[in-house]
């Protein structure tokens, strides 16, 4: 018997946003209620194919994106529904991803009422004049009416994403944003560093805008890490913040290298110690092509590659537990001059990076894995 | 083939002004080479040529023209390297010629290497036949430019076939030219042979193949070849024509024919450009004029970035030597970048061609030093050593002076463009000597200087203060006394002694700041804070900080896709082995090169 994560990709958005590369169109509507039988057929024979092969449970469903609430409430709560038949565990974590505009009391609801209890609605910055910048359809003011109309539905736990690196930012504005948040009550904050991925309109654009540079944003991160735990809201990952208790559960299952399956165009799974993935190709789920082969995973070194996202770092006995040997020397000994600088820390049972060491952490990973 | 159908001729021009395609277009059209066949710019055959639209080394190639008048007419053309690294292996074409070819560009009209090749041309008694080029671009105003030409350089250009090598107009108006205005080379049969090498080439089947004019006599298979200079002798295994895709034995080559011969020989060293060929059955008296041993004059260390394709290294500078006698090398070893090689090169350019195919054609990542000269260091106990690595600089304390080579340049250019020449020439260290007016639109700056001002980038940064109309040309002089020194670089404390270099006293500090401004630039942040020192002896004279890296981080994960982390982590990986490590200091290659490059701006 174990417990597996499953996500859900909806591959729409109303329109795509500069700096996004995840796989996204804006659908027709009734593509949308196509896609939704199609998923929910593919839902119930995985699930089916799942069960049969081993008593495997799902205890964390995420609905992403694109952006899953342009679905519709009554298609998401079918896809919900699908998972709840018999697979998702009595304490599952589910969420949906949403974005803030144009969501009524009714949509929440129905949400709610089919089980879901996580949201994570798009906020990326609460200065409209920033949020024009990365596309963002709604204001500020529409973001806290969201919010606050799901509170009063009964959802308590709602994560927001916020961005750093934006064009323009400065630590006035991102302070903004983060007071923003602590005002609304939020348990759960994901801050990202803009990355300019290739084929996304900042990318190609990048010199009309001024972004702020990598100094800059290192400090905007060591800021926003700090005003956050101030109000308890503590880092559990580079980019991950909750308050005690609130921790995506779902995500941990990546950063903790467990299983999970992913069904949806771009969507990845690990099941087996097998990677596999459905193309980035709409007309191809629909068709029912095969997920694609993506090799083994789950060695040493994507389990400390990952591990070491974590404030708690790789952890001696879990490693032991898992691979049945130790973390090998040859990577303390790499890892000395970091330690001895502030870069990571290490204590009798864990291996970790410091906030100082996460800002570094490619170089750092490369050099000790 | 009687002599009076032979015609043997260069082509020469301006760079772009359409030499390749105009030799293209020849061949074409005397079905040399089947259409099928043609790649573009078939004489240029290294990739690297290709490429860079220059013509490094020479080619020749025989061509069949049934001409107008009935006659069938052998033409040979011989195709010259167009840099002056190479200035050498274009007059000893030049000397295998009657005639050349001059292209003009229909809208450019005369440039500088137009005048310098025409003059180098003129020097070698050749007749000339005007072209004018690419009539079929806009700006083409073909009567303007040959008035320029007859006005400035004095040739007739009333008859000048006006020709677009690129669409094929008229090029048959070139080759009638050709046939009519290029003399044909005198019947010198009964004299002893005398044969000029133009080109040698190694071939791993035939050994060296010998590109020759025949000026007098005849050699055929089975002669015992005796080559005038070096007294080296070879039993001739195979003469004949070169074709664009294939050689043609002959039974032998005779006096005023453009041939190759064969004698199993070991490498092109044996058989250097310019030298004569004779036999020993019947030996000449005099070689031809003319002849002189090309030297590398400028050297540097060149490292594989991979200590482990050391042999592969030295492997592939083996087989590069068998074909260019300019080529030298010997192994060295430096603390900062492990075991590699001193080389010695012409100039800039052939180290950078060199390096280039080591690079391409043997798929070797490589580190090189920043080119020194050789310098005499006189020591306090007399001695006089030669240095051309500043690693084996001896301490200051135990130097009487040092002497520094030196070149006689003449720099041909409009007089509009004196002031900016004599600024270059004097910002590196020129001596003047004299100016002497050519014609109304043309000097001759003389001037003696320092070869290593010129080594790096002078020939650049001449063309584009005068807007390319300079042209130059230089030859060794004699040694003078001069103020150098040693300056090191050094990180985090560390001399990097691939980077030391010498240079004249008063130009250090200057060059240091910017050295240091240009590393300081080209050294990407790192986890630790870099200091970077300029120093003569011990004494620091310029420094710049690089700035601790602070941010390089995948802030999200992809979802689940975990693989696409992991290849990112394997690129940065993949990265850090392309940088040179220096204690815990990275160095990417381009700081090297920068640092090489640095007089370019």
């Amino acid at each position: 018997m174990k417990n597996i994560g499953l996500y859900l990709h909806i591959p729409f958005c109303k329109s795509k946003c500069p700096y996004c590369d995840f796989y996204s169109f804006s659908g027709k509507d009734a593509q949308k209620d196509e896609y939704t039988r199609v998923l929910k057929d593919k839902i119930l024979s995985s699930i089916s194919t799942l069960q049969n092969d081993s008593s495997c449970k799902s205890d964390t469903l995420y609905i992403g994106g694109g952006t899953p609430s342009v679905l519709g409430a009554k298609n998401l709560a079918t896809l919900v529904n699908a998972c709840n038949s018999g697979f998702l565990t009595d304490d599952a974590e589910i969420t949906v991803e949403c974005n803030p505009y144009g969501l009524d009391e009714d949509f929440f609801k129905i949400l709610y009422d089919c089980g879901v209890n996580r949201l994570s609605l798009g906020l990326q910055s609460a200065v409209d004049s920033e949020r024009r910048i990365l596309g963002r359809l709604s204001d500020r003011n529409q973001v806290e009416k969201a919010v606050n109309t799901a509170q009063k539905v009964g959802f308590n736990n709602i994560t927001l994403d916020v961005m750093l690196g934006v064009p323009n930012q400065t630590e006035q504005s991102l302070n903004e944003t983060l007071d923003f948040c602590i005002s609304l009550g939020v348990p759960h904050i994901s801050a990202y560093m803009l990355k300019l991925e290739e084929n996304t309109h900042f990318y190609k654009n990048q010199h009309k805008y001024s972004f702020p540079d990598d100094d800059l944003t290192a400090d905007l991160y060591l800021q926003m890490c700090e005003a956050l735990e101030n109000q308890g809201i503590m880092q559990y990952e580079i980019s991950n913040f909750a308050k005690k208790g609130f921790e995506s559960r779902h995500n941990l299952k990546y950063w903790h290298c467990e299983e999970y399956l992913g069904l949806g165009p771009s969507a990845h799974s690990f099941l087996d110690g097998k990677r596999f993935y459905f193309d980035r190709d709409f007309q191809a789920f629909m068709n029912g092509n095969s997920p694609i082969d993506d090799g083994f995973g789950g060695d040493f070194t994507e389990y400390a590659m990952l591990n070491l996202r974590l404030v708690e770092g790789l952890n001696e006995s879990k490693v032991l537990e898992r691979f049945g040997h130790k973390i090998p020397q040859e990577m303390y000994k790499k890892s000395q001059i970091f330690i001895d600088n502030g870069y990571m820390t290490k204590n009798e049972n864990s291996l970790a990076l410091t906030r100082k060491g996460f800002l570094m952490s490619n170089t750092i990973l490369a050099e000790i894995l | 083939m009687k002599k009076q159908n032979i015609r043997n001729f260069s082509i020469i021009a301006h760079i772009d002004h359409g030499k390749s395609t105009l030799a293209d277009r020849l061949l074409e059209l005397t079905e040399t080479v089947a259409k099928r066949d043609m790649t573009e710019q078939l004489l240029d055959n290294m990739d690297l040529e290709r490429e860079r639209g220059i013509t490094i080394k020479a080619h020749a190639v025989k061509l069949d023209y049934k001409a107008q008048d009935g006659e069938t007419y052998e033409l040979n053309l011989i195709d010259t390297p167009g840099h002056v690294d190479f200035n050498y292996e274009v007059s000893r074409s030049l000397a295998a010629c009657e005639g050349a070819v001059l292209i003009i560009d229909a809208s450019q009209g005369v440039e500088a290497q137009t005048l310098a090749n025409t003059y180098l041309a003129l020097d070698h008694d050749l007749e000339l036949v005007p072209v004018i080029n690419k009539i079929d671009l806009p700006a083409a105003d073909p009567d303007r430019v040959a008035n320029e030409v007859e006005e400035v350089i004095g040739l007739p250009c009333d008859e000048a076939p006006r020709v677009s090598a690129k669409t094929g107009e008229n090029i048959g108006a070139v080759l009638e030219s050709i046939v009519n205005l290029v003399p044909p080379p005198e019947n010198n049969d009964d004299k002893p042979l005398r044969a000029l090498v133009f080109d040698s080439v190694y071939d791993s089947y035939k050994g060296v193949i010998v590109y020759v004019r025949v000026m007098d006599g005849k050699i055929k298979p089975s002669d015992t070849m005796r080559m005038m200079a070096t007294g080296a002798e070879f039993t001739v295994v195979e003469v004949g024509y070169m074709r664009p895709n294939a050689m043609e034995p002959q039974k032998e080559l005779t006096s005023g024919e453009v041939g190759y011969i064969t004698a199993s020989i070991k490498t092109v060293s044996d058989a250097r450009v310019g030298d004569t060929v004779t036999t020993a059955e019947n030996p000449a008296s005099e070689a031809l004029a003319g002849y002189r041993k090309v030297n590398p004059m400028v050297f540097c260390g060149v490292y594989p970035a991979d200590g482990a394709d050391y042999e592969n290294l030295r492997e592939a500078l083996e087989k590069l030597q068998l074909n260019d006698a300019a080529l030298s090398f010997e192994p060295e070893t430096s603390g900062a970048l492990g075991f590699g090689f001193r080389c010695g090169f012409l100039g800039l350019l052939h180290l950078e061609i060199i390096q280039e195919r080591l690079e391409r054609e043997y798929n070797l990542d490589l580190v090189t030093t920043i080119p020194s000269v050789i310098y005499k260091v006189h020591l306090t106990n007399g001695d006089v050593i030669e240095i051309d690595n500043p690693s084996h600089y001896p301490d200051p304390a135990v130097i009487d002076y040092c002497e520094e080579p030196t070149v006689e340049a003449h720099i041909y250019a409009p007089p509009e463009y004196i002031g900016a020449i004599m600024n270059l020439c004097q910002d590196r260290r020129g001596v003047y000597v004299n100016t002497t007016h050519l014609a109304s639109d043309r000097v001759d700056l003389h001037y003696i200087l320092p070869l290593n001002e010129i080594i790096y980038d002078f020939f650049d940064v001449l063309k584009s203060r005068t807007r390319g109309y300079a042209s130059f040309d230089y030859e060794m002089s004699d040694y003078q006394r001069s103020s150098i020194i040693k300056l090191d670089v050094l990180l985090n404390g560390d001399i990097i002694d691939a980077l030391s270099f010498m240079i004249h006293s008063e130009k250090a500090y200057a060059k240091a700041r910017r050295i240091a401004e240009k590393l300081k630039d080209n050294i990407p942040r790192q986890m630790f804070e870099i200091p970077i020192q300029m120093a003569i002896g011990g004494k620091v004279i310029a420094r710049e900080t690089v700035k601790a890296m602070r941010k390089d981080v995948l802030a999200k994960c992809y979802g689940g896709d975990i693989t696409r982390k992991k290849k990112l982590l394997e690129k940065q990986k993949e990265g850090k082995k392309r940088m040179r490590h220096f204690g815990t200091v990275e160095v990417p290659q381009e700081a090297f090169m920068a640092v090489l490059k640095l007089d370019d701006e």
